[in-house]
Formats: structure tokens, sequence, C-alpha cells
């Protein structure tokens, strides 16, 4: 076997990949914005984003921040440098870790479970049938998803953002020996607005990501239950790999000197 | 509205083929208005695919599928939704929505195609349940709560709901036991006749095929081998027909069995 014609049909296969996705991220924002609407559809999925993420993501984001103090505290303390965990936390959750953690723990949520339900909905063809009932699945199914995962994960972040600094400030308070008034003026003035912006431009991009890579594996899945559970596990994956990808290249754009 | 003399459905010369698998290889069919037209053959000949070309979910690769002599190959968007409209499909396995109640799914296409509003549209689902024998209790039910018996029905209710002129019926007695089998054929019969309605129904369940069938047409390999009048299949002539109704393992059909 040819070695370069190997490496050539795995760089093609990759092209053609990508182009697949381009073309139904595409499609599918496309039909975000051209009626019919689909309300009843759209507020079930920011129902299902939004509401029942909010426990994990403010558990992750609780003890992210708790844990922040405490590290950065041990590390500050080798240069007498402890007033600045306030504001090391209150940086490091919103412009990274509450938007990053708040995507994956959502990518692992509602990202393999739209894989499931659209690859299940496609094996057993109920994605055919809708196109038999006047409905276009990607109208019906894959715009109100998307446009929800976009819509949802910036408030889920704020909340995210809040609870974080909290964790922290939980922390510095009965751990660290801070005082309250203390803790909460560092976090005031070293936080910027540009901070959390960044942060919500984030969860937005990743909330698009993340529903973009549920209902892109789960519509194009394909043989049986093996299939949408491959779907289900590639949405998670490619997901994760996306966020971290696209979490660098929005940092570049906002904080580049 | 069809012609006089010309067919409801005429296909043409359809293919279709799956990377190197050549399902359909030039099917040809007419299938005359009000007309129950059973096509039989055996898994894997293209049945199914033949199907989803007329209701555009797959896209033959040559062919051509006159509806009432227009062309419906090649439809997009409106145009695509605007025949598929006047269609009704009932699913092998169902395909019923899971997270719908069973009347919404009913009254699933009405509601798409703007012909009721959702509120409107429920005691038009609940009749046409009750056409095909089921209560208004099982409205509220979700598919999953259903017996496979039960489901088929609600799957034909949704598929004549929106009163179409033309119905597919994919395997509709395949996993029910043979009384339920055949309640369900006495109900597409029933159905068809008081909707007028033209019907392609494709199944190898031969029970089935001649008790819903003005005619019947074999598909073998990818094309119509033989098609006839249902009285005329126990003479038909065609040694693969005769090997099918029959059952009988050696003769000119070859099955993909390795030993």
């Amino acid at each position: 076997m040819n070695p370069l014609a190997a490496i050539g049909r795995a760089f093609l296969a990759l092209l053609e990949a990508i182009g697949r996705l381009v073309l139904f991220a595409f499609a599918a924002v496309t039909h975000i914005v051209r009626p019919p609407f689909y309300p009843r559809a759209l507020l079930r999925q920011m129902v299902d984003i939004g509401y029942y993420s909010l426990p994990v993501v403010a558990l992750t984001t609780l003890f992210s921040g708790m844990v922040l103090a405490l590290q950065s505290h041990t590390g500050f303390a080798r240069f007498s440098a402890e007033g600045a965990v306030a504001g090391v936390v209150a940086l490091s959750i919103t412009r990274e870790l509450a938007p990053v953690l708040a995507g994956l723990m959502v990518a692992g949520r509602v990202g393999a479970s739209m894989a499931a339900e659209l690859g299940t909905m496609r094996v057993t063809e109920q994605i055919d049938a809708l196109s038999t009932l006047s409905t276009d699945p990607m109208k019906y199914l894959v715009a109100p998803r998307i446009l929800a995962g976009f819509v949802m994960l910036p408030p889920l972040v704020l909340v995210g953002d809040v609870i974080g600094i909290f964790g922290g400030y939980i922390v510095g308070i009965y751990k660290l020996d801070f005082s309250p008034g203390a803790y909460i003026d560092q976090t005031w003035r070293f936080i910027e607005v540009r901070d959390v912006v960044s942060g919500l431009v984030k969860a937005a991009a990743f909330g698009f990501l993340v529903s973009l890579m549920g209902c892109y594996h789960g519509y194009r899945s394909a043989g049986g239950a093996q299939g949408v559970g491959r779907a289900a596990t590639s949405a998670v994956v490619s997901s994760a790999i996306l966020i971290l990808v696209f979490n660098y290249v929005i940092t570049e754009l906002f904080f580049a000197k | 509205m069809s012609g006089p003399g010309e067919p409801k459905i005429r296909i043409r010369g359809l293919h279709k083929a799956f990377g190197e698998k050549r399902v359909l290889r030039g099917v040809d069919l007419d299938i005359g208005a009000g007309e129950s037209m059973v096509v039989i053959g055996g898994s894997g000949t293209g049945k199914s695919v033949t199907v989803k070309c007329a209701l555009g979910i797959v896209e033959p690769d040559s062919g051509s599928i006159l509806i009432d002599g227009a062309e419906s190959v090649g439809l997009k968007g409106a145009a695509r939704e605007a025949v598929n409209a006047r269609m009704g499909m009932l699913f092998q396995g169902g395909a019923l929505f899971d997270s719908l109640p069973v009347w919404e799914n009913v009254a699933f296409g009405l509601v798409a195609a703007g012909q009721r509003t959702r509120r409107d549209a429920k005691p038009v689902a609940l009749e046409t349940l009750a056409q095909v024998g089921l209560g208004p209790e099982v409205g509220d039910l979700m598919p999953a709560e259903l017996s496979g018996g039960m489901q088929k029905r609600v799957a034909l209710a949704r598929a004549i709901a929106a009163r179409p002129d033309i119905i597919f019926f994919d395997e509709p007695t395949t996993g029910l036991d043979p009384i339920m089998a055949d309640v369900i054929n006495d109900l597409i019969v029933e159905c068809v006749r008081e909707l007028g309605a033209t019907a392609l129904s494709i199944t190898h369940d031969m029970a089935s095929a001649r008790k819903i069938a003005d005619r019947i047409a074999m598909l073998h390999e990818g094309r119509i081998v033989w098609s006839g009048a249902v009285a005329d299949i126990d003479a038909s002539g065609n040694e693969f027909v005769d090997q099918f109704i029959h059952g009988r393992a050696s003769g000119p059909i070859r099955m993909a069995v390795r030993r």
C-alpha cells in the first residue's frame, strides 16, 4: 500500500467531513431565520439546555471557584501576594473556567442526548416520517436545538460566574481568613466588563458548537443501536475538542496584545 | 388530477445505487387512480427504496415519477411539501414520534400543513383514531405505552388523518400476530376505499397482499418482473412469482445465504 496515497485519502476524507459539517451548519442557520418557526420546540429545548443544566453547571463552577481560591492562595503566599486571590478567582472564572466548564458539562449532558435522540429518530424512520408530514426535519428538529444552545449558554455561564466567584468567596472567608468586605472589594477592583463579556461570547459560541455537533452526528447517524452510540460519543468528543480550540481563538481575539 | 386513462402514479426507468450496490435497476410501474397496488418481493430487492423515492426521502439517480402527470423527482422545499401533503405513509415500524402523545402524532400532518390549529386538530385526531378502532382515551397516551398492534393502528390513523389521495404502506403487517395482521389489512382496505385513495403497499406477506391488492407487481433485483391482477397471481406463469408465493427455497431467486 502506498503511504502517500493513504495520507492523501485521509486528508481528502477530512476535507469532505469539514465540508459536510459546514454545509449542515449553514443549512441549520438559514432555517433558524426563515419561517415557519416552531416556538414550542424552541421553548422545550431552551428549558432542557438552560434550566436542567443549572445544577451541574452550578456544582462545577462552585467547586472550581473554591479550589482556585485554595490553590492560588498557596501559590501567592510564596510571594506574599495573598491579596490577589479574589482577583485571580474572578478573572479565571469569568474569562475561562465558567464558559469552558459549562460548555464541557453541557456537551456531556445535552450534546450526547441530542445526538442519541436524533440518532434514534433517524434509525426508527421518525425523521423520514417528518418529511412525509409537510415538515422539514432541519427546521423542526435542528434549528430550535441550535438556537436554544446559542441563546441559553450565556445566561447559564453568567449564573456560573456568580456561583464560581461565590465559591472562592466561601473559601476565602472561612478557610483563608479574608474579611468579607476586603474580598468583595478586591473582586470588584480586578474584574472588568470585558472579562465577563468575553466569557459570555465564548458561552454563545460553545452553545452553538455543542448543539451543532449533537445535531450533526445524530442526524447523520446510521446502523442501528451501535450507530446511535457512536453518534453520541462523536458528539461529545468533537464538541469538547472544538470548545478548547475556539476557547483559544476567542481569547486571542479579545486579549491578544 | 390524472387525465382519462392516465395513471395516478407513473414510474419509469427508476435507478438508485448506494455506493457499489445497485438497488433499483430500472423500475417501471403504473398505478391507476383509486387502485390498490401491492409490490411484493424478497428483502433487499428495493421495495422500500421505490416508495422512498416516490416520497422524496431518497433521491433516485435517474428515472421519472409522475404523479397526476407532473414530475416529482427533484422537487425541493415548498414544492415537495405540497406534493407530500397529498400523500400519507405508514412506516414499517410505525415511526411514531416518541416525544408526542398519540393524538398529536395523528394531528401532526394537519397542523404542519396549516389545515388546522393545534386545538382544532384534536377532535379530528380523535375521530381518526375512532376510525381505526381506538377510543379517545388512547389519544393522551404516549406511543411507548401502546402494544405493537395499537402502534400500527395509530400510524395508520396518522397516515390517513389529512385525507390524502395517495397512501403508501411499508410492510403494514410485519411483526404482528396473524389475527392483528388481518385486522390491520381490513382497516387498510376500509380506509383506502372510504377515502377513494390510490394505494401503493409493499410487503412480503402474501396473505396481506391478497387481501389488500387490486393488482400485484413483483420486484426482483431492482426491476419489476411481473405485474397483474391479484386474481391472476396463482396462474402468472412467472417462475419468480411462483417461487415467491409458494415460499420455495429452490428456484430462480437465490438468497444470499452462505452455509
